[in-house]
């Protein structure tokens, strides 16, 4: 789960980081009023788009206000603007900071060494892959011990490494804390800035939470519910509350099967059928009647789907109890758009002759999932072509 | 031969007693393996009953590997628990901790990870199947029932379903093992750690890659591939439509940026002389033309 930039302010804040006054809102007025207690009319205000992506400066999602009544302006411009398909819902107003120098810091996941390695450079402010693509020796990468952390020695390691100056070594040590007690994959902060006063302060952040610790990290509260202004929010909300692995996606043909490699196997195959997937939906090994209805339910309720594929492989759940669970699914609701199974693996044959003595009239089966992907994507495109 | 786990494994799961524990427990016994004890400190001294043969329950792995000898621990323990546990079965010098859990956190994976390499304990996970050698042993939750006769295909892969849809592709020629390393960001053994086992397994005569989205492993691989594996290998990468962004199903399977993508992993993977299929009959047909 990735943080807004002022959640991530607010993290850092409280552990003991030092971030700029800052407010969010999401309406015009309010910036105004939040512009003229952070004292907009003496030094001005930062806008900034609070936006899940990067690039929000050069997309204009980022302005200075020269005073509060220009940063009600620059709010309404920004708010409802698209970064990179990101709708600006909220934005931040920042008191500015007079910068004498900007560095980066972060520590992110390395996958390839199963740990956590700080990067870290004098030269901030620009995208980090630009800087290590340029000069590589200006980008330190040190490996951090996951049984001692981010000690004095380790933080005086990196800001050696990288050039930086020996203030910013207490600040490492803290970003680390916030690292590993809020369960975080990456913590960056880019820039960090030395203030014209010598204050170390992180001026912009990014972090990403662990989903699988949110069974720890009481304070996250619910997951974010997707925002539900939009169909794919809708349908993305819907599958989460019945506890469902569902991902929207641009096409018609819906797609259900059992365990993640198979569907985004599916999702390929049917593109490679000249059809293009509604959706993402994997419904685990179990494969029960009341998971395939909830499944299909929330399917049948995305209004871009045409067809249905199920594809289901049967390994721990035989075909056979999957056949069943798709018989009962369908007693359960009705059954709109023409949907394609295949069974495979485990009893298929049995699985299939349930689905025989169980006709119905949208449902049809074939026996290979090439064969499927083909069949649901030709019905796809020839009920699109109807309507 | 096979890989990672033989005839002779003596296997012990921890978190046995719980229902997805017994469940797997029963498959892997009757898949023959030689399942010697299960661990569950609330359980110490108990014997559980399966299908007519009794399972003595452990106190700790110590206790289980001083009465038993095991050398492989297959944990189905929930996620908050599987830190310790896999720290327990590493402490006690087990030599093969399968990790089947899904959903444990990072930092977790990071720690035990580091623990068990730090105490000569492979592992396998999480979030995985697990592996099986058919025919000699089963470790985890593949239905062994697939192909269940031994064969000369190694097959390694992040996906469980892939897994068992290439095994039963490809049942009639048989597998020397097929390991399932799992779909997390931070896994215990690699594609690279089973490429190399099977380039060194006299049994196995050509390897099935099986990828997905996310990281860059594939890349890794195929690199590895390049300069030390003279083995045909035969590649397949799911996830060429996963949007930029989006987790799909596997915790470690996202595109970030153009970081992770399918079509790279395919790139590199030919560029290491890798037959990669696009879908996995194409896969399973090009082992075939290979091997006849």
């Amino acid at each position: 789960m990735d943080l807004y930039e002022h959640q991530a302010r607010e993290l850092f804040d409280r552990y003991g980081v030092l971030v700029p006054e800052a407010e969010v809102v999401d309406t015009g007025s309010a910036a105004r009023e939040a512009a003229e207690r952070l004292g907009a009319d003496r030094h001005g205000v930062v806008v900034k788009a609070q936006v899940k992506t990067g690039g929000r400066g050069k997309a204009g999602g980022v302005k200075k206000a020269a005073d509060a009544a220009a940063a009600e302006i620059t709010a309404r411009q920004i708010l409802g603007m698209d970064i990179k398909g990101h709708t600006v819902h909220s934005v931040m107003l920042a008191q500015p900071v007079q910068v004498e120098e900007e560095f980066y810091v972060s520590y992110v996941l390395d996958r390839a060494a199963g740990g956590f390695i700080a990067i870290a450079s004098a030269e901030g402010g620009m995208e980090i892959e630009e800087v290590a693509e340029a000069r590589p020796e200006a980008v330190a990468r040190i490996p951090i011990d996951p049984s001692t952390g981010v000690t004095d020695e380790k933080a005086a390691e990196i800001t050696a490494a990288a050039g930086l100056p020996a203030d910013v070594a207490p600040v490492l040590r803290k970003l680390w804390s916030v690292l590993e007690s809020e369960d975080a994959l990456l913590v960056e902060v880019n820039p960090l800035v030395r203030t014209a006063d010598g204050a170390i302060v992180a001026l912009d952040g990014k972090v990403t939470l662990d989903d699988n610790a949110r069974f720890r990290q009481a304070r996250w509260g619910d997951p974010s519910s997707p925002a539900e202004s939009d169909e794919h929010g809708r349908l993305e909300a819907e599958a989460a509350a019945k506890g469902l692995n569902y991902v929207k996606l641009e096409g018609e043909v819906g797609v259900i099967g059992n365990g993640a490699g198979l569907v985004m196997s599916t999702l390929d195959v049917v593109d490679g059928c000249g059809a293009k997937p509604a959706n993402f939906l994997d419904i685990g090994g179990g494969a029960s009647a009341q998971v395939m209805a909830d499944g299909l339910s929330v399917v049948l309720s995305d209004p871009d789907v045409k067809s249905l594929l199920v594809n289901v492989f049967g390994g721990i759940t035989a075909c056979d109890a999957v056949a069943e669970g798709i018989t009962q699914a369908l007693g359960q609701i009705r059954l709109t758009k023409p949907m394609v199974v295949r069974l495979d693996g485990n009893n298929a044959v049995r699985g299939r002759t349930i689905l025989e003595e169980n006709p119905h009239p949208l449902l049809e089966q074939r026996t290979t999932m090439d064969g499927a992907a083909q069949r649901a994507a030709e019905l796809a495109t020839s009920t699109a072509t109807a309507a | 031969m096979a890989i990672f786990l033989s005839k002779e494994s003596k296997v012990i799961v921890q978190g046995m007693t719980g229902a997805e524990g017994m469940k797997h427990t029963r498959r892997m016994l009757a898949s023959g393996t030689d399942i010697v004890g299960g661990v569950n400190p609330r359980k110490a001294g108990q014997e559980v009953d399966v299908d007519g043969r009794s399972i003595p329950v452990f106190g700790s792995v110590q206790e289980a590997r001083e009465a038993t000898e095991a050398d492989v621990s297959v944990l189905f323990v929930p996620p908050a628990f599987s830190k310790a546990a896999v720290q327990e079965a590493a402490d006690a010098g087990i030599g093969l901790a399968v990790v089947i859990t899904e959903g444990i956190p990072v930092h977790d994976a990071v720690a035990f990870r580091a623990y068990a390499q730090e105490r000569g304990t492979r592992v396998i996970g999480p979030n995985c199947p697990g592996l099986i050698s058919p025919g000699l042993s089963n470790a985890g939750i593949i239905p062994s029932d697939i192909a269940p006769e031994p064969g000369r295909i190694g097959l390694v892969s992040k996906s469980g379903t892939l897994t068992y849809q290439l095994m039963y592709e490809l049942r009639d020629i048989g597998f020397s093992s097929c390991v399932g390393i799992g779909g997390d960001p931070v896994i215990g053994t690699t594609h690279i750690d089973a490429l190399a086992a099977f380039e060194a397994d006299p049994e196995t005569d050509l390897i099935v890659m099986i990828g997905e989205i996310g990281g860059d492993a594939e890349e890794r691989a195929a690199a590895f591939i390049k300069e030390n594996v003279t083995k045909p290998v035969i590649g397949y990468v799911a996830g060429f439509t996963a949007p930029e962004g989006k987790t799909m199903g596997h915790a470690g399977a996202i595109v970030s940026g153009s970081s992770g993508t399918a079509r790279a992993k395919k790139e590199a993977l030919e560029a290491a002389g890798v037959r990669v299929g696009t879908t996995p009959t194409e896969t399973a047909r090009l082992v075939l033309d290979r091997l006849t």
